[in-house]
């Protein structure tokens, strides 16, 4: 009893040791702050990751893909119906984006994605990710009439940091062929009115700083009698043969385009190829919904040929990873089988080359991905887990948060020391009550109980404070970032290199114990040594001690 | 309060105790017989290091004699493990230091009940409380501290807190009393009334009491008194 009555008023009395002890409060709460962000840094991670992927991915080893897809989903729900919500074939191939910036052309690489406008969303967050309400709803790859977010969908309700982002749609591309035209009809009036031995060296160079497509086309329009070009990507001049497997399949051929009024086909591109942020965190975009790119792919014959298409910006795609936000470009499927020659010309089935699989909640992503690896031949078919694709990644996180958690207990193994030697302080100031309490038939193991259970009340007081702290700074993080930033000037966590707009954080009651058990089992092993030499000191000598 | 179950209530029976400081080697008690009677008040005097503190010491079980059997009531207890010495410490022998030695976290009352606190465990204790508190409150009443129960040691006089040590050393109801110069930090008028208090529990309750002094003035209101010299016991 004496003993719980000792530690008691210790506790109370001795604020050094207390001092001993915020250390421990501070690595409890900077392991909880580190723990909780990282827990959300990862989680936040691993749900865009999810997002993107879908369950299960089926695909073929090859860029030409397999063919029939519907039949092989049906061999997918005989496998493992019972646990498939959904199924969605793709094609994704390497591709060039190619587009105008100010007079000049840009060429990016991406990755070209064929995706089932009406399925598509129903696998992955797809949907939750695009720029446009009604898009968000069902993706339509038809440009719509304005109505883009001008800003972040998936931020908190904030300034409007795309301004542009408000004429894009119809009024957007209107308006840029209303001036091209204007430009152009302003360029054929110097044209004529200059010197007519300037007239040959103009045809003879026509590289000019006007957008090629809308040149193509405008001129396919003012001369009645040459052919007009639906393949604006083509040399007006000289129209593709009819015999051209794609152009088979391109309905209205030969018919002439008005760009104000009609779009090619529809793609939707990762945020990142189109805009960057600027200093004040403002989006400034290369191009906007409505305007035109150009894609070059390779075809899916052997050996694979080089094709060229246009396609009308609908909508941006921005899952905040940066690697696939400037990367993806997603294009109707049927538009990209006919386009790369995926279409079995006979029979008019089709080729994908993956099927991103949606599984029920609660099923076991291993086990569908194990049953489906049986069914089908690991030499023709690639049956991975979204875990499985993103595996070296996930992984990295991990590692590190071990590491991070290793270090960080270190700085609670440090403030062990730190009570160490306050409490040999103590053991040594506190001498002649020890003798005290021995020659009251106190015995030694009383006596270093004591000091373990002082060390045990510290501890507990350490970690309490340390949750407490650590809870609070983990709960207002936002606003101490914000706090900071006010204060500096500078931006403490920034958006466009995270492509998060808050610090995302996770408390996870587990973790918290094992910090909080650890630290108090530090505080109490750290007493361990002060209790044993308290214990063994002779109780007449401490009685003598002044 | 006396179990005169051996007609001796503590038997000294050449004792030899010796300390070592380096290289040299100090004889403090070279073969020291003692008896005591139950009910007696026996005072040791001798000159600073001739050892009347060490004896008292292994009396109260605080140390071991090198050579020697020291016995309480018939039996021995220089050589039990050292549970049972702290339970004996505890139940049956009561120590005044010359320096009080209180603790100074704990206030007078809460002093008084430490031997009982290290006695019970915290079910047991909450059982005995309530009396074991009363019992410590009336000590303190008896010596007339009934105001200042809740004073912590440095608000009280020395002759206070030797007042207080003294009612911390009977709450536990020995059958022995050690005081080692109860009176020394103490001035007269203070030093007197220790000793008429030590007097009146040994002729009132039977108290027996083994004060150690070097002041014969002090000496002389015990019943009998033994010299130490040396290390040795000297025959008057």
């Amino acid at each position: 009893m004496y003993k719980l009555l000792l530690c008691w008023r210790y506790l109370r009395t001795r604020w050094i040791a207390l001092a001993s002890v915020i250390s421990v409060t501070l690595g409890v709460a900077t392991m909880i702050v580190v723990n909780a962000v990282m827990a959300g840094f990862a989680h936040e991670m691993q749900t865009r990751i999810h997002g993107i992927l879908s369950d299960i991915v089926f695909e073929s080893h090859s860029l030409s893909g397999f063919q029939d897809p519907a039949w092989h989903m049906e061999e997918i729900r005989r496998a493992a119906g019972e646990s498939i919500e959904g199924m969605t074939p793709t094609v994704a191939v390497p591709a060039m984006l190619n587009f105008q910036v100010r007079g000049q052309y840009v060429t990016r690489q991406v990755m070209l994605i064929g995706i089932e406008e009406a399925t598509h969303a129903q696998v992955s967050d797809f949907g939750r990710y695009l720029q446009h309400p009604a898009n968000r709803q069902q993706l339509s790859f038809d440009l719509r009439e304005g109505g883009y977010d001008t800003t972040d969908s998936q931020a908190e309700a904030g300034e409007s940091s795309r301004p542009a982002l408000e004429g894009a749609g119809w009024p957007h591309r209107r308006m840029r062929v209303a001036r091209e035209r204007a430009w152009r009809e302003r360029q054929q009036e110097t044209e004529q009115g200059a010197l007519p031995a300037a007239a040959p060296s103009e045809t003879a160079s026509p590289v000019r700083p006007v957008d090629h497509q809308v040149d193509a086309v405008l001129a396919a329009t003012t001369p009645p009698a040459t052919p007009p070009a639906a393949d604006p990507a083509a040399d007006p001049a000289a129209p593709a043969p009819p015999a051209d497997p794609f152009r088979a399949a391109v309905p209205e051929q030969g018919r002439t385009m008005d760009p104000a009024r009609e779009q090619f086909t529809g793609i939707v591109p990762g945020i990142g190829l189109a805009s960057f942020p600027d200093a004040k965190g403002v989006h400034r975009f290369l191009f906007l919904p409505g305007d035109d790119v150009k894609i070059t792919f390779p075809t899916a014959g052997t050996p694979p040929k080089v094709g060229t298409d246009t396609f009308t910006v609908v909508d941006f795609y921005e899952s905040k990873m940066n690697e696939y936000d400037s990367n993806f470009v997603f294009v109707p499927i049927a538009a990209l089988e006919r386009m790369r020659g995926m279409i079995d010309p006979q029979t008019g089935v089709a080729s994908v080359n993956s099927i991103q699989i949606r599984l029920k909640p609660g099923a076991n992503l291993e086990e569908v991905r194990d049953r489906l690896r049986q069914v089908f031949p690991a030499e023709l078919y690639a049956v991975s887990t979204w875990r499985d694709k993103q595996g070296p990644l996930l992984n990295a996180v991990d590692m590190e948060m071990a590491v991070l958690n290793i270090l960080l207990f270190m700085i609670i193994a440090v403030a062990g020391f730190g009570i160490l030697a306050i409490f040999f302080m103590i053991v040594v100031e506190k001498t002649r009550d020890i003798g005290i309490l021995k020659s009251l038939g106190a015995s030694a193991a009383g006596v270093a109980g004591i000091f373990l259970g002082y060390g045990l009340f510290l501890g507990l007081v350490g970690a309490g404070a340390g949750l407490a702290l650590g809870l609070a700074i983990t709960w207002n993080i936002n606003r101490i970032r914000a706090a900071v930033e006010w204060l500096t000037g500078e931006r403490v966590f920034d958006p466009s290199i995270y492509y998060f707009f808050k610090i995302p954080t996770i408390v996870d009651p587990y973790t918290i114990s094992w910090i909080m058990a650890g630290a108090v089992a530090i505080a109490v092993v750290a007493s361990v040594l002060p209790a044993l030499r308290a214990a063994r000191l002779h109780p007449v000598e401490a009685l003598r001690h002044d | 309060m006396i179990e005169p179950s051996s007609p001796l209530l503590v038997q000294v029976r050449g004792v030899h105790k010796s300390y070592r400081s380096g290289d040299t080697q100090l004889d403090v008690l070279r073969g020291i017989d003692l008896d005591l009677e139950p009910g007696a008040f026996v005072a040791i005097i001798g000159q600073s290091g001739s050892g009347k503190s060490t004896l008292l010491h292994l009396m109260g079980l605080l140390d071991a004699p090198d050579a020697g059997e020291v016995h309480l009531a018939g039996e021995r207890i220089d050589n039990l493990p050292s549970a049972r010495r702290d339970r004996l410490r505890n139940t049956d022998i009561g120590m005044v230091f010359q320096a009080y030695h209180l603790l100074p976290e704990l206030n007078a009352l809460e002093n008084v009940l430490a031997p009982l606190l290290v006695r019970y465990s915290m079910a047991a204790w909450w059982r005995v409380r309530s009396e074991a508190k009363q019992r410590a409150a009336d000590l303190l009443e008896r010596f007339g501290l009934g105001g200042r129960l809740h004073h912590k040691p440095r608000q009280l006089s020395g002759g206070e807190m030797q007042r207080v040590a003294i009612a911390r050393a009977l709450v536990a109801q020995p059958r022995l009393l050690l005081a080692d110069e109860p009176t020394g930090n103490l001035d007269e008028a203070s030093g007197t009334g220790i000793l008429d208090a030590l007097c009146e529990l040994n002729r009132k309750d039977g108290l027996s009491i083994v004060l150690v002094t070097h002041d014969a003035a002090i000496a002389k209101r015990a019943d009998r008194i033994v010299r130490l010299a040396a290390g040795r016991v000297e025959t008057l």
